[in-house]
C-alpha cells in the first residue's frame, strides 16, 4: 500500500547552512501524525518544500506514490494535498462562507467562469455551508472574517482547507495564539475530522500533541531524531534531552 | 580611425558626467527605499528644487555659485525633514498604493508651484567664471564644468560611501536596511534614523538637481520626465544598495549619451528594453537582496 | 464590505444602479452644449473601469496602463487614416489591438512583484510613448495624427458637429462595458480575483492559477482601456502623443482614487466629478486647479482612502447607526 504522503532523502541548504538534511518521511493513509521539535529544528521549512514553496536541493516527495517533486503548488493541491498556516492566512475582508467557497470553486474548476454570477453556482454555496456547519461556524457564515475572534479565525483557516477535500492534510500548529478557553473548540474539530484523510501536524503543544497523535517524528536541526508511537517518544531520552522536558517522564 | 576614438571619448566623457549626475540625485532614492521601504515617486521634486533654488540664488540675489550650491543642499534638506515628520512617515505602514498615490500628489503640487513662482520655461544656467571654458589634456579639449562635476561628484560619493561604511549613522543604516525589524528591538531610534537619512537623500538629489542643471534643465515638467530614470538607476542598481545604483547610473548615463550621439532615432528606446530585460531577468536589481 | 461580488450576493441590478444611466439621458436634453465634455467623461469612465478592474480587484498597482489607452487610440487612428474610417471595425481593432498588448506585456511583468513590476510598467509606456514619437510617419510623432474622418455608424448615424451622435455612441458602448464588466465582477472569476488581492499566498495554497487569472484580468482590462483609446479618437477625430503620457495614467489613477477604488461606482463618481470640476477651474486658474489636485490627492490618501463613495458610504453608515 503506497504512502499517502513521502519523502526520500529530502535536502535542503541555503548555501552552506543545512536547514533539512537526508529526511526519510511517510505519512500512511488515513493517519494522525504529529511533527514536533525544538524551534529552527526545520518543519516549517519541511512543510514549504512538502507543499511547493520552496523547492528542496534534492530528494523527492510523493504523494499516493507519485512523484510531485517538480509540480508546482497548485498541482499538488490537485494531488490531494491541503495546509493550513501557523499565521491565520485568511481572506480578511470577504465573509467567512466566501473564504471556504474560494477553495471549493477551485476545487470544483468553477472559478475561472467569467459570465454567470458566482451565486448561480450553488453547488459550492452549499458544500461551504456545510462545511462550516461541520465546524460549527454557520451561524457566523455571513460575518465579515476580519472581524471574527482569534479562535473561530482559526477554525476558518481549517474550513478552507477542509473545502479542498484534501487526501493529505498538514496542519501547521492550529492550535497556535489560540486562548485556552477557545482551544476545545480547535481539538473538537481536529478529532472530528474525516478518517480517510492522512494528517499531519505540526504542534509544539504537547497536549495536543499526545491527544491527537498515533505516531510523533521528532526533527531537529534538520534531521529525524526518532520516529514511533507516542508512548516510545515520551520514553526517549534523547528526546527529553531535546525537547520534552522532565514533565513527560 | 582619430574621429572614431575621439567620439568615443566624448561619448564616455559626457557618458560619466551625466551618470554621476544621475547617481547623486538617486542614490537617495536608493537608501530611502530599501530603508523605509517607502515607494517616493516624488523624488525627482527634491532635484528640481535644488536647481530651482541655487539658480534663483545664483540669478536673483547674486550668490556665488558655491554658496548657493551650499544653500540649495541645506535648504531642501530641511524643507524634506518638515516634510518626513509631517507627512511621510505617516504612511510608512500604509500599502505601496497609498504611497504611490501620496507621493504622485506631491509631484503635482510642487510641479503647480514651480510654474507659479518660476513659468514654464528651463531656468537659465550661468556659470560662474572660473568653471567655463575648456581644459586641455590628453590631447583633447574638455568642457571645464563638466570635469568639475566629475570630480565634485566623485568626492561627495567618496565622503557617501566612506560615510556609510565607517560611522555609526551609516552602521545603522546598513542594519535598518537589511533587517528591518530586527534594527528597531535591538534599540535603533528608527525614527530619527529615517527622517536624518531622508533628509541627506533629499540633500543630495537637491545638490545632484542643482550641479546638473546644465545638463538636465531645470523647469517644472522635471519630477514627471525624469521620474522614469532615477526609478531605472534604483530598480537595476538594487534597492537599498549603494554600489549597485552608482554601477546602474553610469551604463545609463553611458549608453543614452551614446544613443542620443550615434543613433537618435531610437533616443531612450534602448535604455527602457535594456532596463525591462535586467528587470526580468533579476527582478531585485544587479545589485540588490533577492527577495 | 464595498467590493462587489462573491458566492453570497445578490448579482441583480439595484434600482439605484440605473440612476447614472438616467441622469446620462437626460443630460443629453438638458445640456446640449456640455456634450463634448459629456463624451470625454463616458470615454474616460470605461478607462477608469479598465483600471479598476486590474487595481481594485486584481490589486496591481500599474504606473502604464495608458500604453494600452494610447494603443488602442493609435490604432483606431491609422485604421482610419489608412484603411477605412468605419467606426465599430474601429473600435474592434483598437480594444484587440491593445488586448494582444495587454496579454504579451501581462505574461512578462506579472512574474515580478513590487517595485520591479511598478518600474516595467512605467517602462513599458514610456517604450510606446518613444516608439509612437519616433515612428512620425505612422503616428505623426509630436505632432500627432488627424485629418480622418470617421465614417457614419452602422452606415445611419453620422457623427454631427455638435457632438450628439458621439455622445450617446459613447453612451452605448459605456453602457456595454459597463454591463460586462458588471458580470466579471460577480462571476466566479471575479471572486477568484477578490482572493488573489485579499491574499495571494492563500489563494495559491488552495490551488488557484494565480498567475493565469492576473495575466487573464490584465489582458481585459488592457483591451477595455484601448476601446476607450479608440473611442477617443474616434470622436476627437485626433489622435496624439498625450494619450500614451505618464500625465494621463497620474490623472486616471486621481479619477479612481477620488471615485472610491475596487467599486465599479468609483469609476464613475471620479471622472465625473474630476473633469466637470476641472472644466470649471481649470480654465480660469491652470496651476491652482494642478495644486488643488495634488493637494486633494494627498488628503484623500491621509483621510478618505475609499474616495467619495468611500465618504458617502460612511455617512450612511453613521445614519443608519443613529436611527438604530
Amino acid at each position: 500500500m503506497s504512502a499517502a504522503l513521502e519523502t526520500r532523502s529530502l535536502c535542503k541548504s541555503f548555501g552552506a547552512l543545512t536547514v533539512a538534511d537526508q529526511i526519510n518521511f511517510r505519512l500512511d493513509p488515513g493517519a494522525r501524525h504529529a511533527l514536533i521539535g525544538p524551534n529552527g529544528a526545520g518543519k516549517t521549512t519541511f512543510v514549504n518544500m512538502l507543499t511547493g514553496r520552496l523547492a528542496p536541493t534534492s530528494g523527492q516527495i510523493l504523494i499516493g506514490g507519485d512523484d510531485i517533486t517538480a509540480l508546482g503548488q497548485a498541482a499538488r493541491v490537485k494531488r490531494g494535498l491541503g495546509r493550513t498556516f501557523q499565521i491565520n492566512t485568511l481572506f480578511p475582508n470577504v465573509s467567512v462562507v466566501d473564504n471556504v467557497a474560494f477553495a471549493v470553486a477551485e476545487r470544483e474548476n468553477v472559478a475561472w467562469r467569467m459570465f454567470h454570477p458566482a451565486s448561480r453556482y450553488r453547488s459550492v454555496l452549499d458544500e461551504s455551508m456545510a462545511l462550516l456547519d461541520t465546524l460549527g461556524l454557520a451561524q457566523d457564515a455571513r460575518l465579515t472574517v476580519a472581524g471574527l475572534p482569534y479562535g473561530k479565525q482559526r477554525l476558518v483557516e481549517i474550513a478552507i482547507a477542509l473545502g479542498l477535500r484534501p487526501r493529505v492534510l498538514l496542519l501547521d500548529e492550529p492550535a497556535a495564539g489560540v486562548p485556552t478557553l477557545e482551544s476545545h473548540r480547535i481539538l473538537e474539530v481536529l478529532d472530528a475530522l474525516p478518517k480517510d484523510i492522512a494528517i499531519l501536524i505540526i504542534e509544539h503543544d504537547m497536549d495536543v500533541v499526545f491527544r491527537f497523535a498515533q505516531r510523533i517524528t521528532v526533527l531537529t536541526q534538520g534531521t529525524v531524531l526518532v520516529e514511533g508511537t507516542p508512548a516510545e517518544i515520551a520514553a526517549n531520552d534523547d528526546v527529553r534531552k531535546v525537547y520534552l522536558g522532565e514533565r513527560h517522564a | 580611425m582619430q574621429d572614431l576614438l575621439s567620439s568615443l571619448v566624448s561619448v564616455a566623457f559626457h557618458g560619466l558626467a551625466y551618470g554621476m549626475i544621475l547617481y547623486v540625485i538617486s542614490v537617495g532614492l536608493s537608501v530611502t527605499m530599501g530603508l523605509m521601504g517607502f515607494v517616493n515617486l516624488a523624488h525627482g521634486v527634491f532635484a528640481m528644487a535644488g536647481g530651482y533654488v541655487m539658480l534663483s540664488a545664483m540669478n536673483s540675489m547674486g550668490i556665488p555659485f558655491p554658496l548657493a550650491l551650499i544653500a540649495a543642499f541645506i535648504a531642501v534638506a530641511l524643507a524634506s525633514m518638515v516634510l518626513e515628520r509631517l507627512l511621510y512617515s505617516r504612511l510608512y505602514t500604509a500599502g505601496e498604493l497609498e504611497q504611490v498615490l501620496f507621493t504622485i500628489g506631491l509631484i503635482f503640487m510642487s510641479v503647480a508651484v514651480a510654474r507659479l513662482v518660476y513659468g514654464t520655461l528651463p531656468q537659465p544656467v550661468h556659470l560662474p567664471e572660473y568653471l567655463k571654458g575648456q581644459l586641455h589634456f590628453l590631447g583633447r579639449d574638455f568642457p571645464a564644468y563638466r570635469v568639475f562635476l566629475i570630480v565634485f561628484s566623485v568626492s561627495i560619493v567618496g565622503l557617501l560611501w566612506f560615510g556609510v561604511e565607517r560611522t555609526r549613522w551609516g552602521a545603522m543604516v546598513r542594519a535598518a536596511v537589511d533587517f528591518r525589524a530586527m534594527a528597531q528591538s535591538v534599540g535603533i531610534n528608527t525614527s530619527r534614523l529615517f527622517t536624518l537619512t531622508f533628509a541627506l537623500g533629499s540633500g543630495l538629489a537637491a545638490l545632484g538637481g542643482a550641479l546638473g542643471a546644465e545638463i538636465i534643465a531645470i523647469q517644472p515638467t522635471y519630477p514627471f520626465e525624469h521620474l522614469v530614470f532615477f526609478l531605472i538607476v534604483v530598480a537595476v542598481g538594487g534597492l537599498g544598495s549603494l554600489r549597485g545604483p552608482f554601477v546602474a547610473a553610469l551604463l545609463i548615463g553611458v549608453a543614452d549619451t551614446a544613443c542620443k550621439y550615434w543613433v537618435p532615432e531610437v533616443g531612450a528606446f534602448f535604455i527602457f528594453i535594456a532596463t525591462i530585460v535586467v528587470l526580468l531577468w533579476r527582478p531585485e536589481g544587479l545589485f540588490g537582496k533577492a527577495a | 464590505m464595498t467590493h462587489a461580488g462573491g458566492y453570497i450576493a445578490d448579482p441583480r441590478i439595484r434600482k439605484i444602479e440605473w440612476l447614472p444611466w438616467v441622469l446620462a439621458v437626460l443630460c443629453y436634453f438638458v445640456a446640449p452644449s456640455y456634450l463634448p465634455l459629456g463624451s470625454y467623461v463616458l470615454t474616460m469612465v470605461i478607462f477608469a473601469l479598465s483600471l479598476d478592474l486590474i487595481l481594485g480587484y486584481g490589486g496591481i498597482i500599474t504606473l502604464g496602463h495608458s500604453a494600452y489607452f494610447g494603443m488602442g487610440a493609435y490604432v483606431a487612428g491609422i485604421l482610419a487614416a489608412r484603411l477605412t474610417g468605419e467606426p465599430l471595425l474601429g473600435l474592434l481593432a483598437g480594444t484587440l489591438g491593445a488586448g494582444l498588448l495587454g496579454l504579451i506585456t501581462g505574461m512578462i511583468i506579472l512574474r515580478t512583484r513590487g517595485l520591479a513590476l511598478l518600474m516595467l510598467t512605467l517602462a513599458i509606456t514610456s517604450v510606446c510613448y518613444e516608439v509612437a514619437n519616433k515612428a512620425t510617419a505612422l503616428t505623426g510623432g509630436a505632432d500627432g495624427l488627424g485629418g480622418f474622418t470617421v465614417q457614419p455608424i452602422l452606415g445611419l448615424f453620422k457623427f454631427d458637429m455638435f457632438g450628439k451622435t458621439a455622445y450617446l455612441y459613447c453612451l452605448v458602448v459605456l453602457f456595454v462595458c459597463w454591463w460586462l464588466v458588471r458580470r466579471l465582477v460577480y462571476s466566479p472569476f471575479g471572486a477568484s480575483l477578490t482572493g488573489v488581492r485579499e491574499n495571494n499566498v492563500r489563494m495559491h495554497a488552495v490551488g488557484s492559477p494565480v498567475y493565469q487569472r492576473l495575466v487573464t484580468s490584465y489582458t481585459i482590462s488592457a483591451a477595455l482601456a484601448g476601446l476607450a483609446g479608440a473611442l477617443l479618437t474616434q470622436t476627437t477625430q485626433f489622435v496624439g502623443l498625450k494619450v500614451l503620457g505618464f500625465e494621463l495614467s497620474g490623472e486616471l489613477m486621481v479619477m479612481l482614487i477620488l471615485g472610491g477604488v475596487g467599486r465599479i461606482y468609483g469609476a464613475f463618481v471620479g471622472p465625473l466629478v474630476y473633469l466637470v470640476a476641472q472644466d470649471y477651474l481649470a480654465k480660469q486658474f491652470p496651476e491652482y486647479w494642478y495644486f488643488g489636485i495634488g493637494a486633494m490627492l494627498v488628503l484623500v490618501v491621509m483621510f478618505a482612502r475609499g474616495g467619495i463613495l468611500g465618504i458617502i458610504d460612511a455617512v450612511i453608515a453613521r445614519l443608519r447607526r443613529k436611527s438604530d
